[in-house]
């Protein structure tokens, strides 16, 4: 718990963006790279759908790193409202517009992969209109967060909005299974064995691991600038 | 020393004051959620509708599995497809009518949604089709090798499980 609380001072967590920000971006473009070639070029087209399946190796690592994304916002608004840690405010300023993005693409590619193969762009069904939710919460908490003079008000409501919308977390992932909807059930879950051909499978994960890679690096170059910034403000204040 | 087992306690005292939110917050949305189940489903499956019959003028979605053998396409003269096909969910069909063209994964088989209303028991004039696809992707050589051995026909149903295809193939030759 010590060495936790050692590694999450401020201070120290910019060394650890340091060195973590050009390793994440390294692997992650080198993993990418061969995740998307395999994807988007070497893996079979789908038997039904045919070259339209290969939107899949954009579409699921975005809805996966979009809620992951807000699960993040959501320990950083606990950390917050407990423990009134800086560093939890600092990361969920820097994550959320991160995690909007890919919300965003997420929603963009489905809508894409949509026309094709189910003949329509947009329903209102329960995945895609919980995802738009999902959006708008992201949209909700980066406005929030910036939203006061005092910004620790902001934190405060930015935490309290982050913890009410981890809701639509769950919802997301089982309104496939609860109500019927026009998207298809998980092909991938943690406990049955994936309902797609190994062939296709690994360009998936290959890719979804390469976005998470690169979104970590973002998210560490980000929370770089911002911890940076407040140093050098601290200093003008100090006068030096 | 009091200070700062004051501060700890104010810190458990914040945890359980958001767990208890939480918790309110959480069964609260789970009651909306189960109160409002049958208007958040996106469609109604033949038994469904068949059990409570809607107002002709009601536009419902229709969903289910296009049943083997039963589409009909006539030309008019126009050049516009005039389409005949029984939706199914296993216990009950219904017979749908639409005019316009289909989507592509339109076939046999496919589970598909239409939007529409139900003029008579069991006739459905549909304004839209969708095709659903199911959570099975699968390249087309398999799929080529389970039809031809005749282990899995698209036009019953959704394809066999992806760990069994191997063993399957292998059988077949």
């Amino acid at each position: 718990m010590k060495h936790i609380h050692h590694y999450l001072s401020p201070a120290n967590f910019l060394q650890i963006t340091r060195w973590a920000t050009p390793l994440c971006a390294i692997c992650g473009s080198g993993i990418l790279s061969i995740g998307l070639i395999a994807g988007l070029c070497l893996a079979p087209p789908d038997w039904q759908q045919g070259e339209t399946v290969r939107i899949m190796y954009i579409h699921v690592p975005m809805a996966w790193l979009a809620s992951a994304c807000y699960a993040l916002l959501a320990i950083c608004g606990l950390c917050s409202l407990i423990w009134r840690h800086p560093l939890a405010n600092i990361i969920a300023i820097e994550a959320g517009p991160l995690g909007a993005y890919a919300t965003a693409l997420c929603l963009i590619t489905g809508s894409l992969w949509g026309k094709p193969s189910w003949g329509t762009w947009w329903v209102w069904d329960a995945r895609l209109t919980s995802m738009l939710v999902l959006f708008f919460l992201y949209l909700g908490h980066i406005l929030i967060i910036r939203a006061f003079d005092d910004p620790i008000r902001g934190h405060r409501a930015a935490a309290l909005l982050s913890l009410v919308g981890i809701i639509d977390l769950p919802i997301i992932k089982f309104s496939v299974q609860w109500w019927n909807t026009l998207h298809q059930p998980a092909s991938i879950t943690l406990t049955g064995t994936p309902t797609m051909a190994f062939s296709m499978l690994w360009p998936l994960l290959t890719s979804a691991v390469g976005f998470t890679l690169i979104g970590l690096a973002l998210l560490c170059s980000r929370i770089k600038a911002a911890l940076l910034e407040r140093r050098s403000y601290s200093l003008i204040l100090r006068g030096e | 020393m009091v200070v700062r087992s004051s501060l700890l306690r104010r810190k458990a005292g914040r945890f359980w004051i958001i767990l208890a939110c939480f918790i309110c917050f959480g069964s609260a949305i789970g009651l909306i959620l189960n109160a409002f189940s049958s208007n958040i489903v996106f469609f109604m499956t033949p038994s469904q509708l068949s059990a409570h019959t809607p107002q002709p003028t009601q536009t419902i979605r229709l969903g289910g599995m296009v049943v083997a053998g039963s589409l009909h396409t006539t030309h008019q003269d126009d050049g516009t497809p005039d389409i005949l096909f029984d939706i199914t969910d296993g216990q009950a069909a219904m017979t749908v009518h639409y005019h316009g063209i289909l989507p592509d994964l339109f076939r046999e088989g496919q589970s598909v949604v239409a939007l529409g209303r139900l003029k008579a028991p069991h006739n459905f004039i549909a304004s839209e089709v969708l095709a659903k696809h199911d959570e099975t992707y699968m390249p087309k050589e398999i799929a080529d090798e389970l039809q031809r051995t005749g282990k899995w026909d698209p036009r019953f149903g959704p394809p066999p499980n992806a760990s069994s295809w191997n063993s399957m193939i292998k059988k077949g030759q």
